[in-house]
């Protein structure tokens, strides 16, 4: 049980990390764009809201297993199977959850806030820094919990593309399957009651932050 | 100097400009509403792009067929109708996020020693502070500032981005009366203490009429309808800024003696003087408003008048039209000039001609600025 655990909590860090890095830059782009190529682009980045995550597991793993175009490049037999390949396909899966929330942050900033910082001597990469992504820390902190809160209960991408190996791609959802499956309730019963109240307390804390932040804007 | 030719539609608008901006003091931009002031604006500072443009301040060229700097590049201040305050920055560090940014040293990192302010002297932090008198709120975030503290503050914030020219989109129109009063002669102090130009987007004439040098009239369809020095504009009877119900000159005089016993102080301009009833100091240069509506004209000098201010004066211009009241310029002083609004009626039993030498009698004076 504890194996899954931290894998799980180690996969859930990587990913939202990766997610900030990459997530932050693709919503300010999508913030401002607003042609039918924005939308596009937008529409792409949320379909892992509404696809079954088996579908995208499907997928993943065409994509970086031994017959994938990915892993030959890399030099590797396969990305599947692995905690990269889980990585990679946590990234895809919960890019949603960071790109939403940050891109509505930047969207409700304006151009207002961005046109006093370049009157004031402020470079677009100085600007950006310095004004948009602070003013845009609500979205920004929400993006990280649900980000965190969603790989970390991630089930059905990992199944298809991690398998089920104990120590390398077991996480904590699997192990409830697992457990459910060998009639071990007593153990499925606990991971799913800390996933619960771990959960809880993520949406809770960015429900309390978002409301400090509105009333300090306000 | 400044140099500015604009021609484009963008949206709604369009604009149709080209103007030569002197290079000091208070510039006035007064236009119905939606007829491009803004947008004139925006193109100045280079957060409107229209294509086409032309714009030299000074000896640079910030735009023309090749060329278009920036808007970070170029040395404005900016004021924004809505303040635009960083929300997550204090009074202090707001006021310091340009400062910090036209420092030498930033310039001389970045590459752009040119942008340095030759011979301009540094606006300090402290001259600033205190003019606009932001010592007590510098710790406070914007969330926690009135209207009009913000508004100070985002003045501050610009004027210490040392710009070369100030450009100010009616700073006043969003705050209470009290609060934009006291802010009107600030914006003049850019001009006067700091040395910087100022082009002032109002659309309430009377606080032109306060700080303003010159005046660009714009008309509805984004194209130029005047342009030229205040007084002159003012009392030019072929527009519409001295027909207006609360036509008004202003003149310039410097205060002279104090009548303590009734509270009235003698000032003097070229070849006039008007007793102001205000409390001056000797010297003080003070700005004094006129309107077209409290000049009345009579053949011979008043005896026995109630009217403290009677003026010797001559019918320089007239416009007689079909109304009632007929539009007159006075001249006064020497080139001094005064609106007078009498009715036609009076006009004929006076027997009144162009070029007669008359009496104006002034009801009423208004301090507009000091």
């Amino acid at each position: 049980m504890w194996p899954a655990v931290a894998l799980s909590l180690e996969l859930a860090t990587v990913t939202t990390f990766l997610l900030l890095l990459l997530g932050v830059p693709l919503a300010w782009v999508l913030a401002r764009a607003n042609g039918f190529l924005g939308e596009a682009v937008a529409a792409l980045v949320a379909l892992p809201i509404v696809l079954p995550p088996t579908v995208i597991g499907f997928y993943l793993l065409l994509l970086l297993g031994p017959h994938g175009p990915i892993a030959p490049l890399l030099g590797l037999r396969t990305l599947a199977f692995s905690f990269t390949g889980l990585v990679i396909g946590s990234v895809i899966y919960s890019l949603p959850f960071m790109v939403q929330p940050v891109r509505n942050a930047f969207r409700g900033l304006g151009p207002a806030p961005w046109e006093a910082a370049l009157t004031l001597r402020a470079s677009p990469l100085d600007a950006f820094f310095s004004v948009a992504l602070p003013l845009a820390q609500g979205g920004i902190l929400t993006g990280i919990i649900l980000s965190f809160a969603h790989t970390l209960g991630e089930f059905g991408v990992v199944l298809m593309l991690g398998g089920d190996i104990p120590g390398r791609t077991e996480v904590l959802s699997i192990v409830i399957f697992n457990d459910v499956d060998n009639l071990q309730w007593g153990e499925a019963g606990a991971l799913a009651a800390g996933m619960a109240g771990f959960s809880f307390l993520a949406v809770l804390v960015m429900f309390l932050a978002e409301k400090r932040m509105a009333r300090l804007r306000a | 100097m400044i140099e500015a030719m604009f021609a484009g539609t963008l949206g709604q608008f369009s604009l149709d400009v080209a103007l030569e901006l002197p290079g000091t003091g208070v510039t006035g931009l007064f236009g119905p509403s939606g007829c491009g002031k803004t947008t004139l604006l925006r193109c100045l500072a280079g957060l409107t792009r229209l294509p086409g443009g032309f714009l030299r301040v000074g000896d640079d060229v910030w735009q023309d067929g090749q060329r278009f700097v920036p808007p970070h590049k170029r040395q404005i201040g900016y004021v924004f109708q809505d303040s635009r305050l960083f929300a997550h920055l204090s009074v202090l560090q707001n006021l310091r996020f340009g400062l910090l940014r036209s420092s030498e040293k930033h310039m001389l990192r970045s590459g752009e020693k040119h942008m340095l302010r030759s011979g301009a002297k540094h606006i300090a932090e402290a001259d600033v502070i205190g003019m606009l008198g932001l010592e007590p709120f510098l710790a406070r975030y914007p969330a926690k500032l009135s209207g009009g503290e913000r508004q100070r503050v985002a003045i501050g914030r610009a004027l210490l981005a040392q710009p070369r020219l100030m450009l100010l989109d009616e700073p006043l129109a969003a705050i209470d009366r009290a609060a934009a009063h006291e802010i009107l002669p600030k914006l003049r102090d850019i001009a006067v203490m700091f040395g910087v130009p100022v082009i002032h987007v109002a659309h309430d004439m009377a606080e032109l009429e306060r700080i303003a040098d010159f005046l660009v009239l714009m008309r509805q369809d984004g194209r130029i309808a005047a342009t030229g020095p205040l007084g002159a504009m003012l009392t030019d009877l072929s527009l519409p800024l001295a027909l207006r119900q609360e036509a008004a000159v202003v003149l310039g005089l410097t205060a002279g003696d104090y009548d303590e016993a009734y509270g009235l102080t003698l000032c003097n301009g070229p070849g006039l003087s008007v007793t102001v009833p205000a409390r001056l100091g000797v010297g003080e240069k003070i700005r004094l408003r006129i309107r077209a509506s409290d000049v009345s004209l009579a053949r011979e000098r008043p005896a026995g008048s109630s009217i403290l201010n009677i003026l010797p004066a001559r019918i320089v211009e007239v416009q007689i039209g079909e109304g009632a009241h007929i539009n007159l310029v006075l001249g006064v002083g020497e080139g001094e000039r005064l609106l007078c609004a009498i009715t036609r009626k009076s006009w004929d039993v006076l027997g009144l001609r162009l070029g007669d030498e008359v009496f104006a009698q002034v009801k009423a004076v208004a301090l507009a600025a000091r």
